[in-house]
């Protein structure tokens, strides 16, 4: 069997249960992400992947082998950590070859493979040179470097992009995703920027309290977030709360037609503020007569804020609106996400 | 001269500056002109004078002293003197790196223990040096005595004879020279084991390094200011060491520390004297240097 599974996994420190009966299965090949707010345990899964925490029960199975029981050096995991950790006294090239001569890899093979990896990353010019004298952005890269070329069954990545200023992290982003894809190898990514998470994954586990507690595709965990916490960690939701009877979601707001009926009587709808339309008509279907209270611009987009609500908004079309005009929102049935949990 | 400038937030003109600044120095240059350079330069010029009948300074000088020191008495070349020198080394070199042996697993056990506990493991190493080092001494007479349990243990492995102490011996000077010392590496090991940045130790561990490698580029170098420090404390000071080796090693084991001694003390020639002390602070240096060459990244002095 290939991948990595994880089954029924828990972990508890003192009181504090760190990971709680977590059963994943990430896929050869996959970019998967382990995407929660700081504290909810990505670090201490993803350790005890890499074999550098032992979990007080459950299995870890790669590629059909069972590693539970095997210590860091004896898994074909590699990781890059928050920090780097790079030795402060090794050249970017020793650095890179650490893996490699760990294993008594011979030397003109270390060579080949270094170099290699440098030239991908494009640190062909900084062999010589020491970690601190390179940016935090090509550090991060030695980092990456250091860990691929030991050619990993799963490669572990904890918050790599925290140290980067927010340019520089969409650009590396991008950059991470490319790579992966070039090498078709499994990466998994711990982080609590929902951006990112959204921009490199295949797959994305949201995680909260130590529980994975929705996973898939960005767009299904984007677009059909299961519960109020996954509709607001992944980017910003307007939440209605009302009762469902006679075929109809029934609002403070008004009354609401849905795609397919709620397996609830009572609960919430999430509508995201750009997937709202904003029109001088009433529409067909959900139309809510609103009042503008305030509106931020952003260059790329204009926020509203509307009452009754207050509901939020994104447009990037609408320019002539000024606070206090009344509009009509279009919350098409096909928008509107109906949260199960 | 007269500009104004800031200096740390503080408005000030640059003349007040080193007018300050010379306020500041001048207690302590004083101090180490009288105290030690003055007294340095006497003991070089005395190291070339020469010994009168009754053990006085006499104004003669000459090489005398050195050549006498490396060898050249009366009765021809004697490599005596050369080995206690030697030896000196020999003795400060095994010392530190004893101390240093001994303190790696010393200061990772109470780095590891919770704070509270930590301090009085620290203060359990210091404590020897509230008493006198000569008081501490003595201490292993007691403890090396014939009918202690380690002096017995020896006997029964016929290392020495029944109803004998383990002193003099040089067993008994390293043990006096490695507790006397021990503090000194592990005190400033400690400080950087305490702010060991593990995650390169895992760093390490997930590359497949093995635990030596692990020590060697993971520990090793961070720990490498602590050690330094350490290493410098114990090998200068135990080069020169004369109270442990003249009470646990007497004659048979006789150090550098203990011919200076004896020629300031009942030999009474103070030129040659100054001549050894001369020769050891060469030595010393000249052991620094080494190091400093070997370790061309820290800092030492
Ligand atoms: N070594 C540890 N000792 C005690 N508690 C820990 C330890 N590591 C993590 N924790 C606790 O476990 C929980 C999860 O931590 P972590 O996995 O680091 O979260 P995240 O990476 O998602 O921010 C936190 O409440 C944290 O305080
Ligand atoms: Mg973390």
């Amino acid at each position: 069997m290939k991948g990595l599974q994880l089954r029924g996994i828990n972990k508890t420190y003192g009181n504090v249960k760190a990971v709680e009966d977590v059963s994943q299965e990430i896929h050869s090949g996959e970019f998967f992400t382990l995407l929660g707010p700081s504290g909810c345990g990505k670090t201490t899964l993803l350790r005890m992947i890499a074999g550098l925490e032992l979990q007080d029960s459950g299995t870890i199975i790669l590629e059909g082998e069972e590693i539970t029981a095997l210590p860091a050096i004896r898994r074909q995991i590699n990781t890059v950590f928050q920090s780097y950790a790079l030795f402060p006294h090794l050249n970017i090239f020793e650095n890179v070859a650490f893996g490699l001569r760990s294993r008594k890899v011979p030397g003109p093979e270390v060579d080949k493979r270094v170099k290699k990896t440098l030239e991908m990353l494009e640190l062909g010019q900084m062999t010589k040179r020491f970690p601190h004298q390179l940016s935090g952005g090509q550090n991060q890269r030695v980092a990456l470097a250091r860990a691929l070329v030991n050619e990993p069954k799963v490669l572990l990545l904890d918050e790599p992009m925290s140290a980067l200023d927010a340019k520089l992290r969409a650009q590396v982003q991008v950059e991470l995703r490319r790579l992966q894809q070039k090498l078709g190898q499994t990466f998994i990514l711990v982080t609590h920027d929902q951006d990112e998470a959204l921009v490199v994954s295949d797959r994305i586990a949201v995680m909260k309290d130590g529980k994975i507690i929705q996973f898939g595709t960005p767009v299904e965990v984007y677009e059909s977030p299961k519960n109020k916490f996954v509709a607001e960690f992944l980017g910003t939701a307007n939440l209605i709360e009302g009762t469902y009877h006679d075929g109809q979601f029934h609002t403070e707001l008004g009354i609401f037609e849905l795609e397919k009926p709620p397996s609830w009587k009572k609960g919430l709808i999430a509508i995201r503020p750009e997937w709202i339309r904003i029109s001088d008509t009433k529409p067909d279907k959900n139309g809510i007569r609103a009042t503008v209270t305030e509106m931020i611009y952003r260059g790329t987009n204009l926020d509203l804020w509307l009452s009754p609500g207050p509901i939020r908004l994104r447009t990037s079309t609408y320019k002539n609106i000024q606070i206090g005009d009344q509009v009509w929102l279009d919350m098409a049935p096909k928008e509107i996400a109906v949260l199960n949990e | 001269m007269n500009k104004l400038l800031i200096w740390y937030g503080e408005l000030i003109t640059g003349k007040k500056l080193i007018k300050r600044g010379l306020l500041f120095l001048t207690p302590g240059m004083l101090w180490l002109i009288l105290f030690l350079v003055l007294p340095g330069l006497i003991l070089v010029v005395v190291s070339f004078a020469g010994r009168g009948a009754y053990g006085e300074l006499v104004w003669e000088f000459g090489l005398g002293n050195y050549k006498r020191l490396i060898g050249y008495g009366i009765f021809g070349w004697t490599p005596d003197y050369l080995l206690i020198l030697w030896r000196s080394v020999w003795v400060a070199v095994v010392t530190t790196a004893l101390s240093v042996l001994l303190s790696y697993p010393l200061c990772f056990y109470i780095a590891r223990k919770p704070p509270r506990t930590r301090y009085l493991w620290l203060t359990i190493v210091i404590i020897p040096f509230w008493t006198n080092m000569v008081i501490r001494t003595y201490a292993w007479f007691l403890i090396l005595a014939p009918d202690m349990p380690l002096a017995k243990l020896a006997a029964f492995f016929k290392f020495i004879a029944p109803g004998m102490p383990l002193y003099p011996s040089a067993f008994a000077v390293y043990l006096g020279m490695i507790s006397m010392f021990l503090p000194f590496v592990a005190l400033p090991l400690f400080s950087s084991i305490e702010r060991l940045d593990w995650t390169l130790v895992e760093a390490a561990q997930d590359l497949y390094a093995s635990n030596t490698r692990v020590f060697m580029h993971a520990i090793l170098p961070q720990t490498l200011p602590g050690l330094s420090v350490g290493i410098i404390l114990t090998l200068v000071p135990a080069m020169g060491m004369f109270v442990v080796p003249d009470l646990l090693g007497g004659a048979k084991y006789m150090l550098v520390g203990n011919l200076i001694q004896q020629q300031f003390g009942t030999s009474r020639d103070w030129a040659f004297g100054a001549a050894i002390s001369m020769g050891l602070m060469v030595l010393t240096m000249f052991s620094l240097y080494l190091y400093k060459r070997r370790n061309k990244d820290i800092d030492l002095l």
